[in-house]
């Protein structure tokens, strides 16, 4: 009846109970023990137990009184953390007797955790622990403390705020009540309200004992809750390297739970997802990715692995991005901001030479792997070609950035049939084909990621001299409009990024229609020497498009004037107008 | 007659090459002494008491030190932001020695870029310098005006994937001139630079005004001029996300005939040549 698949199961017994417990893997590998949360039982790790035991050694357990472990008898008492440390440790001795165990915990399996790691009894046997949306009791005692010692405003808001969020905590400290409701009404309904409300995928999760075992859960709350508020303990050192996975929009606990953290954990690596609580079950792939990344770091003696120093580390490291026009400008400069927070950068551009030179230069700054890529985003079957290599070598791209453009200057009359179909080629159609391609990858794997594409201000700014330019950038720009709206429901974002007059060479490649080439050639020269002066660097757009991913901005106007005319295009477009009369200084 | 002139030269020269040695030296000795915790401030005492104790008494411009992100100009808005500060050195972070001494009448002007233990993203700048040092030599020889020649540098280092940090020098200069520097027993400085070399500039600066050359090599038009004969204290400056290197020596320009002649390296002995050489 298990949806864990191959899993060897045996029973331990402890303190008059009987633990049931599964392995995966190689059990000479290190051992990896997956901790289960409320209402949940030890399959919550159905998704991520599997991708772990292609590397480790995969222990789960059904905390006492879920899923198939026995209930204590009586119930009350029965649910301390002192006895589920002592499961804690009978388990372990089961399974992994001689070598300290990576703990992974999600909701109270992390609470749990965080008992286990911080207290003496333990020290030793423990190697790393994951922690995700579970607080230590001791550390959230603390913290409210705090707080209430010294309320600020802001620490009267993070009070009031996490408070409200803890609704469900109050509810379950009223007697049969909750257990009522769990075996009745709400056990039934409950799939259907994760479904909804948190988005998780339809499948064997949650199993057919969720109302009994979240009947026995609600002696987690009422034995452990009040006491350990009340006299938090104030040692509570982690002995153990720990990597805190943040889920940002965590309708249960707020972010700011874990400012005071560095205090109690010395070696700690922080990591944030833009997902709701469950993240088990609708972010496996990352999940294994961080775990995996972490416990290979911690067995080979670098407990703060991550060389990453970027300002976004903590949500991109790991992290798979695709750019394309990497070899220069704009995208080369977005793919050294990801490569400093630790993302793997796949460099994309037509350029081979320069396409390896931002791969290489990515690893010095930080990037795990690099790799370059020579590629035309204009052409279809190129850009297919490169989507099947990187699903199949590298994985499904998180971050996928559609830069590469090129410019076009001139009037309308002048501008061939040719000009436009090379313009909107590559920075219509090159978008089109990232976004199809790849965007399709993102759906299909439904883990959520983000899509960047570069429009320009010419997108809302006319201009008597870009007609064919401004044309394709203000079809990028609805484009993302029109795709944030289709894909915000699996969780994919889509920004649209309107630098404005960028220190870049795309003015010594720009075409300009209707001039021979000597004239063209002292155009660019010219473009180039203004955009030199205005002097705005690229690396400034690259932050604001990490910026953008990581707030999930739909339209950013980057440089001053391209703010200015976003602002004046909807105050007053007839200045916009006014100004798109006026010829170009060249 | 030439030989007189070439002897002259030569004996000019090697008073020009003395004072690179001994700025260089004080370079490579005070990056030795660098340990973490040191201030900006501190290592640029510890080069201007090395200098002194050698006998420098005057300076172009007294010693800078950059430390961490400080060596790529971040977030530099007015040139007040050159002085040494009370940043700390850490492990690992790149640093940059920048001294102009005036040694017997004679001036160096030398940057040493370093970093406290290993820094492969500096290694890499460095390593990457060595094509702007042939670039450089190779177009001043061929007569190329310097507004090209800054503008063709300003190409290879986007195609490098670097930024242009000289252009955060006062006047986006990648060059200026250095001259012969009157010895004074007194002899002020005006916001760190000497006011005997400062006068030079000016006397050059004027000169150059009324012939059509500036002793400034900028972006700017008033260096659309074919390299002016003298000696040029050449600063090629990278920067790539808080991290710079640069590195700075005499280029000497002629009137000869002979490419060979007409422009070429007052001295080929400096540590950042021998470690490219060491590299090959």
């Amino acid at each position: 009846m298990t949806v864990l698949r191959d899993a060897r199961e045996r029973r331990v017994r402890t303190g008059g109970i009987e633990l049931c417990v599964a392995e995966l893997g190689d059990p000479s590998a290190p051992t990896v023990v997956l901790i289960h949360g409320y209402p949940d039982s030890k399959e919550v790790w159905s998704e991520v137990a599997p991708r772990l035991a292609e590397r480790f050694h995969v222990v789960l357990y059904d905390v006492r009184g879920h899923g198939r472990s026995t209930a204590p008898r009586p119930l009350r008492g029965g649910f301390t953390l002192e006895k589920l440390t002592d499961d804690f440790l009978a388990v372990i001795d089961a399974v992994s007797p001689d070598r300290p165990v990576h703990l992974v915990g999600h909701d109270w399996g992390s609470v749990q955790a965080w008992e286990f790691v911080t207290v003496r009894r333990t020290e030793g046997r423990v190697a790393s622990f994951t922690s995700m949306s579970g607080p230590s009791l001791d550390h959230l005692g603390l913290w409210i403390d705090k707080r209430l010692r010294r309320p600020t405003p802001r620490r009267v808001a993070q009070l009031v705020g996490q408070g409200a969020k803890s609704w469900y905590v109050y509810a379950l400290h009223t007697p049969r009540l909750p257990e009522l409701a769990w075996r009745g009404p709400l056990g039934t309904h409950w799939p259907r309200l994760l479904e909804r409300a948190e988005k998780i995928p339809r499948g064997t999760y949650p199993t057919a004992s969720l109302p009994r075992d979240a009947a026995h859960g609600a002696w987690l709350y009422r034995d452990n809750i009040r006491p350990r508020l009340r006299r938090p303990r104030r040692d509570a050192y982690a002995h153990a390297p720990v990597q805190l996975i943040t889920p940002l929009d965590d309708a249960f606990l707020s972010e700011t739970l874990y400012d005071d953290l560095d205090r109690w954990v010395p070696q700690l690596t922080r990591r944030t997802l833009p997902a709701k609580h469950w993240i088990p079950r609708t972010r496996p792939d990352r999940l294994a990715a961080w775990i995996t990344e972490f416990v290979t770091s911690v067995e080979g003696g670098r407990p703060d692995a991550s060389p990453a120093t970027g300002k976004y580390a903590d949500r991109f490291g790991g992290q798979l991005v695709l750019v394309t026009g990497a070899g220069s400008g704009i995208g080369r400069a977005t793919a050294f901001a990801f490569a400093e927070a630790g993302a793997r950068v796949v460099a994309v551009d037509r350029d081979a030479e320069a396409a390896a030179r931002t791969a290489e230069l990515s690893r010095l700054l930080g990037a795990p792997r690099s790799w370059a890529e020579t590629v035309d985003v204009s052409d279809e079957q190129a850009m297919e070609k490169l989507a099947a290599k990187v699903a199949a070598e590298y994985g499904v791209v998180d971050v996928l950035v559609n830069n590469a453009g090129i410019g076009l200057g001139g009037s309308f009359f002048d501008t061939t049939p040719e000009d436009w179909k090379k313009v909107l080629d590559v920075n219509l159609w090159g978008v089109i084909h990232g976004c199809r391609l790849f965007g399709r990858q993102m759906t299909e794997r439904g883990q959520g990621g983000h899509i960047v594409n570069t429009a320009s201000a010419a997108a809302y700014q006319p201009s008597k001299a870009l007609s064919a330019y401004g044309t394709s950038k203000a079809a990028v720009l609805m484009l993302s409009e029109c795709l944030r709206a289709e894909l915000a429901g699996q969780g994919i974002g889509v920004s649209a990024i309107c630098p404005g007059f960028v220190n870049t060479n795309i003015t010594s490649t720009a075409r300009f229609a209707g001039v021979d080439a000597e004239e063209e050639k002292r155009r660019q020269k010219r473009t180039a020497r203004l955009y030199g002066l205005r002097n705005y660097p690229p690396e400034k757009v690259a932050d604001a498009i990490l910026r953008a991913v990581v707030r999930n901005e739909a339209v950013v106007p980057v440089t001053p004037e391209a703010r200015g005319a976003r602002l004046l295009s909807r105050l007053a477009p007839g200045a916009l107008r006014a100004i798109a009369r006026l010829e170009p200084p060249l | 007659m030439a030989t007189a002139v070439n002897s002259e030269l030569s004996v000019e020269l090697s008073g020009f090459r003395r004072v690179q040695q001994l700025a260089y030296a004080c370079a490579e000795a005070v990056a030795a002494r660098l340990e973490p915790g040191v201030t900006e401030r501190e290592a640029a005492r510890m080069q201007r008491v090395w200098l002194r104790e050698r006998g420098v008494k005057d300076w172009f411009h007294l010693p800078f030190a950059w430390f961490g992100d400080r060596t790529a100009f971040v977030n530099f808005r007015v040139p007040l932001q050159f002085f040494p500060t009370d940043r700390r050195l850490e492990p690992g972070m790149p640093f940059i020695l920048d001294m102009a001494p005036v040694y017997e009448g004679f001036t160096a002007d030398i940057g040493y870029s370093g970093s406290l233990g290993i820094n492969p993203v500096q290694d890499r700048l460095m390593a990457d310098l060595e094509a702007h040092r042939e670039l450089i030599l190779r177009e001043v020889r061929e007569r190329r005006p310097l507004r090209e020649i800054y503008e063709d540098v300003d190409r290879l280092m986007v195609r490098q994937g670097y930024a242009n940090r000289h252009r955060a020098y006062p006047f986006g200069v990648i060059a200026h001139k250095v001259d012969r520097v009157r010895e004074r027993r007194w002899s002020p400085h005006l916001f760190g630079f000497g006011t005997q070399s400062l006068k030079g500039l000016a006397a050059d600066a004027l000169h150059g005004h009324r012939e059509g050359w500036s002793p400034l090599w900028s972006r700017y038009r008033f260096s659309d001029h074919p390299p002016r004969p003298g000696l040029w204290a050449v600063e090629p400056h990278l920067g790539f996300r808080g991290t710079g290197a640069k590195f700075e020596e005499i280029l000497v320009v002629t009137d000869s005939r002979d490419p060979e002649q007409s422009a070429f390296w007052l001295d080929d002995d400096l540590p950042h040549v021998r470690r490219w050489a060491e590299e090959k």
